[in-house]
Order: C-alpha cells, then structure tokens, then sequence
C-alpha cells in the first residue's frame, strides 16, 4: 500500500491530539494494543474493517487517513514528477517524503507551479512576437519607411551633381517618409507599453486566476450578489483576461439566478434532490443552467466540470477526492466526453478515480448544443459533468485524472505512458 | 546582356530611391507597384533581372518566385528578393531566389549585387 505508507503514523498523531491511550482504543475497536501500535508504527497493514473502526472512534475521514492532509500536494509532486520524466524520482516513496519533509514538499510543488507558469509567459511572449499582426504589420511598416529613408538620404548625400528638381523631390520624399517612420516607432512603443504588465502577458493563467478567486468565496455567488456584477471584487484581479472571465462568469451567474432563483431551486431541491435533468424539465430551463446552478448548492457539495466542443475545460469546480487535472487534458473516460459526443442524452455514471481510496462520485453528464447565429451559423457544443459525493454500492467505471499521474497501468484508454511504475490503489 | 531591370515593389519612394539609383548607372529600369501583372509582363518585356519584394499587395513575392520558377521559360531568370525577416529568408531560398537583400539596405549594397548579377 505505497500510497498510504504513513497512514499508521497518522492514525498515531490523531489518537495522541485527542489525549486517547493507546490500549483503550484498542480496546474499543477490538484488537490487542500491540497489533495497534504495529500498525501505529506502520509495521502492519490495516485491514479495511479495522481502518473504519478506528476511523469512527478517533472521529476521522477514512480517506484524510490514508491520504492524509497532503493529499493535494502529493497530487502536484507526482506531477510535477511526470512533468519531469524521467526524473528519477522516487515516487514509491512520495508519501514518505511529503510525511517527513511537508516543508521541502511545499517548496518543491510551489517552484513547479512557478516553473509552469513562466513556461507559459514565455510562450505567451513568443507567440507574441511572431504571431502578433499587429507588431509583424508594424514593424513592416517601420522597416519600409527606413529603407526609402536610408536609400534616399544616400542618394542626397551621395550625389554631387544631383539635378534641382530631383533633389526637390527626393527632400519631400525623405520629409514624407520620416514622419511615417516617427509614427509608425510611436504605434509601436505604445503597443509594447499598453497592456504590457507582467499579469497581462500569460503569466498567470486567467482561467486560474478566476477560480482562486472563486475558491476564495467558496465558489458560491448569491443571487443578490450575482445580480450586483461584484465589479469592484473583480477590480482586484490582476489581469484584464481574468478580469473578463470574471465578468462573464457573474454575468451568467445572474443570468441562471433570474432563470432559477434560489427559492425555486431550493424547493426542486427538496422535492427530487440533486438530479439536473429532472430540474431543467420540471422548470424549464436549459441542462446547462440546471447543471450550473445544483454546483452553487453548498449543501449538495457537487463539482463541475464544463468543456467546450474541443474538449478544453473551460469550468472546473473541484469535488472532494476527485482529482481535477490542472494542466492538459483529462481522463478520456470520463462521462463528460461521452456526453459531448451525444447532446441533450444523460448519462449517469458511479465513478471511481484512480489512488482516491476507493471513493466513489456519482456523475451526471449532459451536452447541449447552441446556434447563436441560427441556422448558418455555427454550432456551439457544451458538456457539463455534475461530480456528486455517492456512498452506494454497485458497478463502477474506473476512471482517472490524467494519464500522466494515473496508476491504472492497463488501461485501455491510456494514451501515453504513467509515471507511476505500479498499481498503487488503496485497498476497499 | 543588355541591362533591363524589372522592380516590384509596392512602396513608391524607395521604388523611385531605386530607379534614379539604377538609371544614373545606365540600366533600363520597369517598375511595378504589385503582384498581378507581374508574370505577364515578364513575359512580354524579358527582362534580365527582377528585383522582388517579398510583401507586395495581390500575389505575394514568394508566389511570383514560385511561379517563375515552375516555368521552363524564366527558370533561370535571376531573381533577387526584399526581404526583412529569417523566416521569410528561409522561405524564399527554398523557392530559389538567387540573391537577397535584407530592408533597410544601402543603396551601396544594391548596385553591387544587380552589377554582380547582371554580369556589369
């Protein structure tokens, strides 16, 4: 159980924060104090009975246990691992490492963040200068002028005998072609200047830059504060593209509220629970609103996921043990993608994701197709996948996060190779 | 080989730099501000060097290049090229472009490389 390797050193901690000896616990759940402190020290594996066992009795989340509070970093360092590869690293033992050394851990998910993102500046900033019409048009603009200017100015310079009404012409044409250099280096240097701040060159991802924001207000907007546009919160991002992310997102926040304010929806909620199709049916909205608004619920404790026609992701609401990936593509099971590729059909689906202890979500997937421009217009295709915390028993889909990151070596669906050499799920 | 250059190039004062830099050293000088016509006048007027911007408004210089080069009658015309960035550079080698000068040029530079091409 290598992902787990520290779960006894966990269970450990929590029994001595809350003041327990070691023998009434034991005692409690019934094993002998001994076999307890083997696994305490992680000299034994805990079977899954006696795990929820003492789970219940040190009042803990059985995943917190064998995932511990690192979860997410674990999830970045085995990225930035698989970013890396072949690094070196000793992924077996992450969850050693993450346990021992939680400082360095840190230290080394945030450089990778960093790293990531000034990757990402600096292809901002390539694609930048040679993909810019405008600055390429410009500088066409500013190298013409020069060479009249230069092949001119030689000609005046360089030619004693050089007839008057030539001469005439050739000052007019240098007159005529300095003033198209000094305002074609003026459009340049306030092109360059405008809008150059570090925040607005790719640095930080707007996409990520709004849901820090959102994850700031529990992604949750009431209805009052939808219908207010929250300018000035969305003032305080940095860039100008998060800022209209930001915008849009309020926008149709108030848009859905008007569609289905929250005492409908609290109502809906009450009368058929979480269930979107039912939703939209019953009060006559779009999937797409319906799905949207149950992810506002904080009691439902859904998370979604939104992706356009190319498959990007263009929402993404993290759900407890439902890893979503933060770069690139995500798992191509998931139900999402199948729902993209049938609009308007549901699908419905228990899913398991990989190294997640055997969690369970139930997933709602829908895709809807919009044509702003009517008939010739084109054809705008979005799927949404409501990501519900599920405790029932039946078949599952075993899905992932990202291949790269991904222990489920035989998969099918796998496009390129894991990182992680072996099966590392957790035992059910 | 007489001395009939063919310009193309689309801004008018460094065309006209050109022609009164090229006419002063007894070359006959055609000039054409774009693309269109190009290949048609080439046709007709057979001249011993075209001088090829490579931004030019209709058909653009590497596509004139191209087209000269297709045909058996002017592949061997010598072509120079205007060019300002690598890229483009690039691209017009692979088309065959015979010489390049890199805007903003000297006029010092010009005339060397039509002497040198047209063998003067």
């Amino acid at each position: 159980m290598p992902l787990s390797a520290l779960t006894g050193t966990r269970l450990r901690e929590r029994r001595l924060a809350l003041g327990f000896r070691q023998a009434d616990v034991a005692g409690a759940i019934g094993i002998s104090a001994s076999y307890l402190n083997l696994i305490e020290h992680n000299r034994r594996k805990v079977t899954p009975e006696v795990l929820d066992r003492l789970a219940t009795r040190l009042d803990i989340d059985r995943t917190a246990l064998i995932e511990g509070r690192e979860g997410a970093l674990v999830e970045d360092l085995r990225a930035a691992a698989a970013r890396a590869a072949p690094s070196g690293a000793e992924i077996d033992r992450l969850d050693d490492f993450v346990g021992r050394f939680p400082g360095w851990a840190g230290l080394l998910a945030h450089l990778h963040t960093r790293t990531q993102t000034l990757e990402r500046a600096v292809e901002a900033l390539n694609d930048r200068m040679s993909h810019d019409p405008f600055l390429s048009q410009s500088l066409h603009e500013v190298l013409s002028s020069l060479s009249s200017v230069r092949a001119t100015a030689a000609i005046l310079a360089e030619t004693p005998d050089l007839p008057e009404d030539w001469a005439e012409r050739f000052h007019r044409n240098l007159h005529h072609d300095s003033e198209r250099l000094a305002a074609g280096a003026e459009a340049l240097v306030a092109y360059l200047d405008s809008g150059s701040a570090i925040a607005e060159q790719g640095i930080a991802a707007p996409q990520e830059e709004v849901e820090e924001w959102l994850t700031g207000r529990g992604w949750s907007i009431s209805d009052a504060e939808a219908a207010t546009g929250l300018a000035e919160e969305i003032e305080g991002l940095a860039s100008a593209a998060a800022r209209s992310l930001a915008r849009d997102h309020v926008a149709r926040a108030a848009a859905d509220a008007k569609a289905l304010p929250e005492a409908v929806l609290a109502k809906a909620l009450a009368e058929f629970g979480p269930d979107p199709v039912t939703l939209a049916a019953r009060c006559g909205v779009d999937p797409m609103v319906a799905l949207r608004r149950l992810a506002t619920v904080a009691e439902v404790s859904a998370g979604l996921v939104i992706c356009d026609a190319s498959g990007t992701m263009t929402y993404r609401k993290p759900a407890a043990g439902f890893p979503l990936p933060r770069f690139g593509a995500a798992c191509p099971l998931w139900p999402l993608y199948a729902a993209l590729a049938r609009p308007l059909q549901p699908i419905e689906a228990r899913v398991e994701v990989a190294g997640q202890a055997g969690r369970r979500h139930r997933v709602i997937a829908i895709s809807t197709l919009r044509h702003p421009q009517g008939l010739r217009g084109p054809e705008l295709r979005e799927a949404g996948m409501l990501i519900l915390p599920d405790t029932e028993d039946g078949p599952v889909l075993e899905v992932g996060s990202s291949c790269r990151v991904c222990p489920r070596s035989a998969c099918l669906a796998r496009r390129e190779p894991s990182i992680l050499s072996a099966d590392v799920e957790a035992p059910v | 080989m007489s001395g009939h250059v063919l310009l193309i190039e689309d801004e008018p004062n460094i065309a006209e730099a050109m022609r009164f830099l090229l006419t002063r050293e007894g070359f006959r000088m055609s000039h054409l501000s774009e693309g269109d016509e190009v290949l048609a006048r080439i046709r007709s007027d057979r001249p011993d060097l075209v001088i090829l911007d490579h931004m030019l408004p209709g058909m653009s210089g590497l596509e004139i290049l191209q087209a000269l080069r297709a045909d058996p009658d002017t592949r061997t015309l010598p072509v120079m090229m205007l060019t300002a960035r690598g890229r483009d550079r690039e691209l017009a080698e692979r088309a065959g472009a015979d010489r390049f000068i890199s805007k903003p040029f000297s006029n010092a530079e010009i005339l060397a490389e039509v002497r040198a091409m047209t063998g003067r």
